[in-house]
Order: structure tokens, then C-alpha cells, then sequence
């Protein structure tokens, strides 16, 4: 075995120590939106990982921002992004409260959930009527929790912030599970119309949990 | 300089990582205990190092009974918390005899274009055993292009409820925000733990 000394006391030149703990939540892969019609994560695909290693799946929403005034949704796939189509039952609630200070409210988003006209292979929408000021923005995060069993559904949640056009102040909250024994291996982010102009989508995975 | 050998393959001596290293996404920033404080201000580490920030409550508990924890941003390193904020405000409650139980909005405790500080442990009892805990997200405060986004949760005991509040909104400024305080409505923390990370 050879002896392993440091180059000098930074140990610059280590670039892995498995045995060193480093965390349980782990940085996976940062999608940066540029005028981006989908930001997609496909495992397999640009260092992505969306398997059985992690139990549980964090996407982290940073800034995002829309090129028109319109929903955001995800969608899964089983087949490794050829079709985004997953059956899916979810429910939706929000409290909203506008600036103006005239509008308060909690309630459930009927219309917002899934299935929808008896199909739930929709896309599931994460935010309503998203602003487009130059000010606004979406940020959140959804959990997305054991995609790759074979035995059971995949349950998701999703808590986030923004900024409606009206401009309302929404805190939204969705969860629900893919209707499906098949393994997700791939998630899609898009809007109902028109591009992500800008921000981050970044996934985690949440090991030993 | 002593020169450090790695004691096997393992390199079980050392205690930290070059940078070239990933040490998780979730970096404990600084910890703050209170002591009967009037306030706990973080005014350092709140930057563009991290696109996400999460303040961890453990056990905040006051002074002065029945009080609202509440916090405030600073554009100005702490000098003035005053940043204006858009928020929502609801809750669900059960007390211990089992016989109230609610949800629904509240808007005495939601802002509107208010430069107020935000409750987000509203209403602490200052019994013996009565705290309040909590995660307060905080999304890119240096952007100086978006309002900064942030959403919390707390579960508290307040006389003989036990009330979990939900708040989230935006400071809506482009401004920088680089400093946050906490502090009860009335009266000091008496006691409690205040933890903030930066998620990479």
C-alpha cells in the first residue's frame, strides 16, 4: 500500500474522502433558466442522479422567473424523459394576501389539483399566475421521496413563495404521489406558455434519511 | 511546520476539507443563544455565498407571557430593521382538553406593505415548560434584482394550545437584505437557540 502524504498542510491536491462526512444533504446538479422553454433533471444525463441512492429528492426553486404571466408545472417520467406523463393525485391549497391589503385568505385550489377532468397525467402546477415585473419571482422547494420503487407510489411536496401579478403575496402548497409502481427517472419543469427567463433550479439528494 | 501523514488510507486525522472537497450542501454559518436578550441580530454571514439561507429556532421562550416572536430584515447591515414586506399568515390550534380545534387565515398576524417586524412564533406562553420551535427559509437576500422571498413553520405551546403557524411573503425591495433580528413583541428572549445555515 502506498503511504499518502499531503502536498503540503491544505491538502490541496484531495479531491475525494469518502470517509470524511461531508453532510447528508448533497449538492447533485444546478439547472441555471436563460429564455429556457423546459429545465429538465435526467438521471443518467449531465451528472444527474435520480435513483436509488438517496430515499429522498430535494429540488431547490431559487429566482425563478417567467417571460410571460403564466403557471409553472413539473411532470415525471418513467422512461428516462421520452414522455412526461405520469398519473399523478394531488391536492392544493394556498394563503394569499394582496398589497393593497383588501385580500386575505386560506383555501383549497380546486382546478389547481389532480386528475383533472378524470386524467392526473397533466402536468401539476407549482405556481399560479406567476408575475413577470422585474421584481418577481417564485422560490421553494419540493421533496420528491423514494422515486425509484418498484412497490410503491411516489409521494411529493411542494412549499413555495411568490409573487402573483396582481401582486398578491401566495404561499402555495401541493403534495400528492405519482400513481405509478414503475421508477421515476426523470422530472420536468416548464411553463404553460412561454420560457423560464431566468433563475435556478438546483436538486439535492437527502442521504441516510 | 509539522508535516501530517495520513495515518492510513482512511486520512482519519483530519479535521477539515479543502475547499476542492464538497462539504454538504447545508453549512452551519453561526449559532446565537439567548440569555434573556432584547434581541438577536444575525448582521454577518447573510451574503451572495449561499442562494439560501434557514434559520433553526430550538426552544425560544420569553420573558412576557403570550407574546408574538417576530423577525425583520436590515438593507443597511443592521443599522435599521424597517425593510417593507407583503405577507400571509395561517394556523391550525388544538387544545388539551381536546375540545378547540381550528384552521384558518389570520389576518392579524400578515402584513401588507408594512415595515413592521413579521411574527412567526406568534403568541408564546412563558410558562416553565412553554416554547416555541421553528425553519425560517430565506431565498437570495443580495438579490438586487427580485424581492427576497421567505416562508416559515412553528409549533408552539401557548397556555394549553398547541398552535403551528405558518407565515410567508417577500421583503419587497431590491435592495440587499443583510441582516436579520428576531425579537418578541414584548419584553426579552429569555432563553432559546438560534441557528443559521447557508444551503449550497
Amino acid at each position: 500500500m502506498a503511504l499518502v502524504k499531503y502536498n503540503n498542510n491544505s491538502i490541496s491536491a484531495v479531491t475525494s474522502a469518502a470517509s470524511i462526512p461531508s453532510g447528508a444533504l448533497v449538492p447533485i446538479k444546478t439547472l441555471t433558466a436563460s429564455s429556457s422553454s423546459t429545465l429538465s433533471f435526467v438521471h443518467g444525463s449531465s451528472d444527474v442522479v435520480l435513483d436509488s441512492t438517496y430515499p429522498i429528492y430535494v429540488f431547490k426553486f431559487i429566482n425563478i422567473h417567467p417571460s410571460e404571466q403564466e403557471h409553472l408545472f413539473f411532470n415525471l417520467s418513467i422512461d428516462s424523459g421520452s414522455n412526461y406523463n405520469v398519473d399523478k393525485v394531488s391536492t392544493l391549497f394556498q394563503a394569499a394576501h394582496n398589497e393593497a391589503d383588501s385580500t386575505a385568505a386560506l383555501g383549497y385550489q380546486g382546478g389547481h389539483d389532480l386528475p383533472d377532468s378524470g386524467s392526473g397525467t397533466a402536468d401539476q402546477k407549482i405556481a399560479n399566475n406567476l408575475g413577470t415585473d422585474n421584481d418577481e419571482n417564485f422560490c421553494g422547494e419540493m421533496f420528491l421521496y423514494s422515486p425509484s420503487s418498484t412497490t410503491f407510489v411516489k409521494h411529493f411536496m411542494v412549499r413555495a413563495s411568490y409573487s402573483e401579478g396582481t401582486p398578491f403575496a401566495i404561499d402555495y402548497y401541493i403534495a400528492g404521489y405519482a400513481n405509478t409502481t414503475s421508477a421515476i427517472n426523470a422530472v420536468i419543469f416548464r411553463m404553460n406558455s412561454g420560457n423560464i427567463d431566468s433563475g435556478k433550479i438546483k436538486l439535492y439528494g437527502i442521504k441516510d434519511s | 511546520m509539522a508535516v501530517l501523514f495520513a495515518n492510513n488510507n482512511s486520512l482519519s486525522a483530519i479535521t477539515s476539507l479543502p475547499a476542492s472537497i464538497s462539504g454538504g450542501g447545508m453549512t452551519l454559518i453561526s449559532t446565537q443563544t439567548a440569555s434573556s436578550s432584547s434581541t438577536i441580530s444575525f448582521t454577518s454571514g447573510i451574503n451572495d455565498t449561499y442562494d439560501e439561507y434557514v434559520f433553526k429556532f430550538y426552544d425560544i421562550h420569553p420573558a412576557t407571557d403570550d407574546t408574538s416572536f417576530e423577525f425583520n430584515g436590515s438593507s443597511d447591515g443592521g443599522s435599521n430593521y424597517n425593510v417593507t414586506k407583503t405577507t400571509t399568515f395561517f394556523n391550525a390550534y388544538h387544545n388539551e382538553a381536546g375540545n378547540s380545534t381550528n384552521l384558518g387565515y389570520g389576518t392579524g398576524g400578515d402584513l401588507a406593505q408594512s415595515t413592521s417586524f413579521q411574527r412567526i412564533i406568534a403568541g408564546v406562553g412563558n410558562g416553565n415548560d412553554e416554547s416555541g420551535v421553528a425553519t425560517l427559509h430565506l431565498f437570495s437576500p443580495s438579490s438586487t434584482t427580485f424581492v427576497k422571498h421567505f416562508i416559515s413553520v412553528s409549533q408552539r405551546l401557548s397556555q394549553t394550545y398547541s398552535v403551528n403557524d405558518y407565515v410567508a411573503g417577500y421583503f419587497n425591495t431590491t435592495s440587499v437584505v443583510n441582516a436579520i433580528q428576531f425579537k418578541f413583541a414584548s419584553g426579552n428572549i429569555d432563553s432559546g437557540v438560534i441557528k443559521l445555515y447557508g444551503i449550497s
